[in-house]
């Protein structure tokens, strides 16, 4: 009795008449594609996207070079040096991040103490040229002046989280 | 020469040019949809970058085509190799020789028209194997291998399923078999000949090599099958020829089990005046453009089979299930049973 019902019902194909049917559904379904130049998916404020550092309202850059970040980065993307300042505070002489090594793990940003190194949600950039991926103090902080805004208001919305 | 011989052969031309021109243009045309419908149907929107929605594309790729080099391997045979393509696409195009498109529309309204169909149908695998073994390379060859069996075993049950038709309408001819459906949908030979259009219409999906039948292609397995060493026009041309055989096969299994460019509300009061302005042609395409549909539609839902499954589907049942039917046709067409065959 069970195999003449399989045989009656893969004669009059029925699964084949199934299978039509889910993909005749889905052609009228809404289309999930986003034009990407044009629409672009919402963000999360914890997004880890390219890294800044941050400075303090009054101009005075948060950096005490106490190292954390390089000691817990996992792919030894960040390399730091410190020297004390004319004014006796220690500071970073040089503060590199290969983006070619680092994994974008945001172990640095939890690490930070003072909420210096963080990664913004820009996903978009690129280099040029070879070395370009070795991003500097200085354009680090040039990042994180242009879009503290950014920055700010994305740690503000995850601040009851953490 | 006279004059009355110029003056005929100019017409065949212009009437060639007049067949040839609209089927590239549809095959362009069924890319592009082909593209769009598999798209909708996995919740993608499929082309539109060029031109408005897309509608450029099918032409972008074709000039990309165009500018590619036409790689020939070094250890192939040269000859075979670039003809074998042309193989494939004259006997796509020679088959329309014979395809009516409304009552007397038609290029070579010759009485043998079903043979000749399927005897320039069968020479299209001539160029498939051609082109697998002048590759020399290992999957060519075994995708023209898989390609030759399959279209084998399936033009058997294409042919048996013929039969049917054939007996029913009593000719060869396409056109007389067209007019012998006449009467309203309910007189096409689709419901007297139900399982033979089944298995027709299921052997013309493989017969075209096109998914759930493209063992011959096989992406995942060899990875192109007969055509992975052609590059540029000459995958083109490949490309081209299946496209015409799907949109011939199409219009066949229209013309043999769908009434051809017969209207569907024929026979029915008030929708048949209503409809009988419409020219034959339009429904003959519409019908076209439906199985068509099918055909995208298959390759969007269905997996690939496995070779051995292919085999077995086509000798151990679509062949008893046509020869079966036909014994009842034969039957029905004795007895001049139902609205059809009285």
């Amino acid at each position: 009795m069970k195999k003449l019902k399989f045989y009656i019902r893969s004669f009059l194909l029925w699964e084949l008449f199934q299978g039509l049917g889910v993909t005749g559904k889905y052609f009228f379904k809404r289309k999930m594609t986003l034009m990407y130049p044009r629409q672009k998916a919402p963000k999360s404020p914890r997004f880890r996207g390219l890294h800044a550092l941050r400075r303090y309202p009054n101009g005075e850059e948060r950096c005490i070079a106490c190292k954390l970040c390089e000691a817990v980065c996992p792919a030894l993307a960040i390399t730091i040096e410190s020297a004390p300042r004319a004014d006796g505070t220690r500071r970073t002489t040089r503060y590199d991040i290969d983006l070619f090594k680092c994994i974008y793990c945001g172990f640095c940003e939890e690490s930070c103490p003072v909420d210096s190194i963080v990664e913004t949600n820009i996903a978009e950039f690129h280099f040029e040229n070879r070395g370009e991926q070795i991003i500097n103090k200085e354009k680090l902080l040039e990042i994180g002046d242009k879009y503290e805004k950014q920055i700010a208001k994305d740690r503000a919305a995850d601040a009851p989280y953490r | 020469m006279d004059l009355e011989l110029i003056k005929t052969i100019g017409w065949i031309l212009v009437k060639i040019v007049a067949i040839i021109v609209p089927v590239i243009l549809t095959i362009v045309y069924l890319m592009y949809f082909e593209r769009k419908v598999i798209g909708f149907m996995q919740a993608r929107v499929g082309p539109n970058r060029v031109g408005y929605r897309g509608l450029l594309q099918p032409w972008a790729d074709g000039i990309k085509l165009l500018f590619k080099e036409v790689l020939v391997p070094s250890s192939s045979n040269k000859y075979l190799f670039i003809v074998a393509p042309m193989i494939t696409m004259a006997a796509a195009m020679a088959a329309w020789a014979v395809v009516p498109f409304g009552t007397g529309l038609v290029l070579a309204n010759i009485n043998a028209g079903v043979l000749y169909i399927l005897a320039v149908m069968s020479l299209g695998v001539y160029g498939v194997i051609i082109a697998g073994w002048a590759s020399n390379s290992k999957y060519a060859f075994l995708g023209a291998l898989r390609c030759s069996a399959q279209m084998i075993s399936y033009e058997i049950a294409m042919g048996f399923a013929l039969v049917g038709v054939l007996m029913a309408a009593g000719s060869l001819n396409l056109t007389e078999i067209v007019m012998a459906q006449q009467g309203g949908f309910w007189h096409w030979y689709w419901i007297p000949l139900l399982p033979l259009f089944v298995v027709h219409w299921v052997s013309s999906v493989a017969e075209t090599n096109r998914a759930p039948f493209d063992i011959a292609e096989g992406e995942s397995e060899i990875v192109a099958g007969f055509h992975v060493e052609y590059s540029g026009m000459a995958f083109a041309v490949f490309f081209l020829a299946e496209y015409a055989n799907m949109i011939l096969l199409a219009l066949l299994a229209a013309i043999f089990y769908m009434g051809g460019w017969l209207s569907p509300f024929e026979g029915i009061p008030y929708l048949g005046q209503w409809f009988a302005f419409v020219p034959g042609p339009i429904w003959l395409i519409l019908k076209t453009c439906l199985f068509l549909f099918l055909y995208l539609w298959f390759r969007a839902t269905f997996p690939r089979f496995r070779y051995d499954q292919v085999m077995r589907l086509g000798w151990k049942v679509y062949i008893p299930v046509t020869l079966v039917w036909i014994v009842v046709v034969a039957l029905l067409v004795q007895f001049k049973i139902g609205p059809w065959f009285s």
